[in-house]
């Protein structure tokens, strides 16, 4: 079964290192990556199919706009059972509790260590 | 006998002083033994001694010889020869009477009455003289007083003046130590006006620091992530070029050289940020370099951000550039007009801020802080504008926010510098102007022109 992940940054490269580092998995067919460069576009995309397909949203603290903190909220609220880790360079403890008491799954620091990040996703193929 | 009388008065007048003239000690002494002698022969003619007192009255007629002769020769003693003139009749009507009688006693007994009446007409000339000469005195001592009082006013004058000069000497003296003081004064206020600019890009240095951190911290992690993806596909391609799959290396080789010039890309990126934190830090040498407008608000746009959001973890806000990509290069200081876009952009982020904390204490939390940075291409040259929709800037401060020290954050928060070196850095370092236009609770709008060099 195909796993979808979302993810959201604000930095356009990390689509490009997220296809090459998950090259493998995607080649399987195991996962499918989708990204989204502002919290609005995610949103957007988590939207725009009914049920969402997208089983994970990884999704930066720091962009413009909507925050990534703000991002967790809004889909904890519509979307609860799609699971939310944040990935963020400000790896300070008010981001982690303030991410952690808003129903995020997991906390990653920028840089990302892709090994956990991997487990992470791993671990979510094989549950489904 | 009368001839020893006179010699005594004209001695006692001799001695004393007429108006302010007066005879000198030694004179005075001649005159006390004079005025002896005087008395002495008075006395002895008195007793009328026999050959004795003749002789008396011969040495008398010597004696007011003498004194008239010294009075009417000597310099010092000119002021009494009227008196001398006034006598000097009763003194020869005198002498000749004496004279005569001892020569011939018959003949001065039958002349007598004549005697007696030149004796008359010398007194009669003698109080005409005093007369005159009294009037003459008064007229010298008037003339005296009147010189005395000129020159009682002119020493009155002279220390008037000298009083004035020492005030003049006085107050110029003070009045160059004020100058000194002011002109000390002045160079400390010109001093300490440096160290308030050095420390206010100091302080936006500081500022800038987690933006900065941020900043270079990104396109690190792209140039270290893409290394170790690119390792790994280097190894994978290795796989592929073993097992035969010409089609998937090739892919890979694809990745691979897509992923070096990512590499490049955030290295330089990372370059350019270091070089615009010290060209921020820098002292400004004032030096014009070839600039890209749009590169530079870009950079800044996103150091104010990032500094602002490492600042403080809930500041949340859109930034926007409108780049105009016809710009060219210009003729700048980038280092200083980067200041003034942080300064303007911090400022934007932090009107934009504080509404946004205004709104979501009433319970509004809709509100979105945004900073807009727009480039203009224009004939002249380039206009910047930097829009924030925050709080408005009030009618009643809008002439005041381009004055040193003027700032309406809280104690510590702003120098009250930001603008008033904005203003200068673009009209005096790049002869362009700065203007504000603002609707309260709507929006804040700079605009900066800057004119090509």
């Amino acid at each position: 079964m195909k796993s979808k992940i979302l993810i959201v940054d604000d930095e356009k490269d990390v689509e490009l290192l997220f296809r090459q580092k998950f090259r493998k998995e995607i080649k399987s067919g195991t996962l499918e990556l989708c990204f989204a460069f502002s919290g609005d576009e995610a949103l957007g995309i988590l939207d725009s199919e009914n049920p969402p397909q997208v089983v994970y949203v990884f999704s930066d603290i720091n962009m413009p706009g909507m925050s990534g903190l703000e991002l967790l909220a809004k889909v904890k609220e519509r979307f609860p059972q799609i699971n939310v880790s944040m990935i963020s360079a400000y790896g300070d403890s008010q981001n982690y509790e303030k991410a952690m008491n808003s129903g995020a799954k997991e906390f990653f620091t920028k840089p990302i260590d892709f090994e956990s990040l991997k487990k992470e996703i791993g671990g979510m193929i094989k549950e489904n | 006998m009368i001839i020893a009388i006179i010699s005594l008065i004209l001695l006692h007048y001799l001695k004393r002083p007429m108006g302010l003239i007066k005879v000198s000690p030694e004179w005075v002494r001649i005159f006390n033994g004079g005025m002896i002698a005087a008395g002495v022969l008075w006395i002895v003619i008195g007793f009328n001694i026999p050959i004795i007192s003749d002789l008396a009255r011969i040495l008398s007629f010597i004696l007011i010889g003498l004194i008239v002769y010294v009075t009417l020769k000597t310099e010092d003693l000119q002021h009494r020869k009227g008196m001398v003139y006034a006598w000097l009749p009763i003194i020869g009507v005198e002498i000749i009477q004496a004279l005569v009688e001892i020569i011939s006693e018959s003949f001065y007994k039958r002349y007598e009455t004549y005697f007696e009446a030149a004796g008359v007409f010398a007194f009669i000339w003698a109080i005409a003289m005093w007369v005159n000469n009294s009037k003459q005195r008064k007229a010298l001592e008037l003339e005296k007083l009147k010189a005395m009082q000129r020159e009682k006013e002119f020493q009155i004058t002279e220390s008037l003046k000298t009083q004035l000069e020492r005030q003049v000497a006085q107050r110029t003296k003070e009045l160059t130590n004020q100058k000194n003081e002011l002109q000390h004064a002045l160079k400390d206020l010109q001093a300490a006006q440096n160290q308030l600019i050095h420390a206010e890009k100091m302080a936006s240095l500081g500022e800038l620091t987690a933006g900065i951190a941020h900043e270079i911290q990104n396109p690190l992690n792209f140039v270290n992530n893409f290394s170790d993806v690119s390792t790994e596909l280097l190894t994978e391609l290795k796989e592929e070029l073993e097992a035969g799959n010409k089609e998937d290396a090739m892919e890979i080789l694809e990745d691979v050289i897509q992923n070096l010039g990512k590499i490049h890309h955030h290295g330089k990126r990372a370059d350019s940020i270091v070089k615009g934190m010290l060209l921020h830090s820098r002292s400004s040498t004032g030096q014009k370099e070839l600039t890209d407008i749009n590169a530079l608000a870009d950079e800044y746009l996103r150091l104010s951000y990032h500094g602002l959001r490492a600042k403080d973890k809930s500041f949340t806000a859109d930034f926007k550039l409108e780049e105009d990509p016809s710009l060219e290069k210009m003729n700048v200081v980038p280092g200083d007009l980067g200041r003034v876009l942080l300064n303007l952009i911090n400022n934007g982020f932090y009107a934009a801020g504080e509404k946004k904390k205004e709104l979501a204490e009433k319970g509004n939390t809709e509100f979105l802080p945004k900073v807009t940075v727009s480039i203009k291409k224009v004939d002249s040259g380039v206009e910047i504008r930097v829009r924030d929709n925050g709080k408005g800037i009030p009618e009643d401060i809008k002439a005041k926010i381009f004055q040193p020290f003027f700032t309406t954050k809280p104690t510590g928060k702003g120098t009250g510098l930001g603008l008033s070196m904005s203003y200068d850095i673009v009209t005096k370092g790049h002869n362009g102007e700065i203007n504000v236009i603002s609707e309260p609770e709507e929006f804040t709008e700079f605009e900066i022109k800057i004119p090509n060099q």
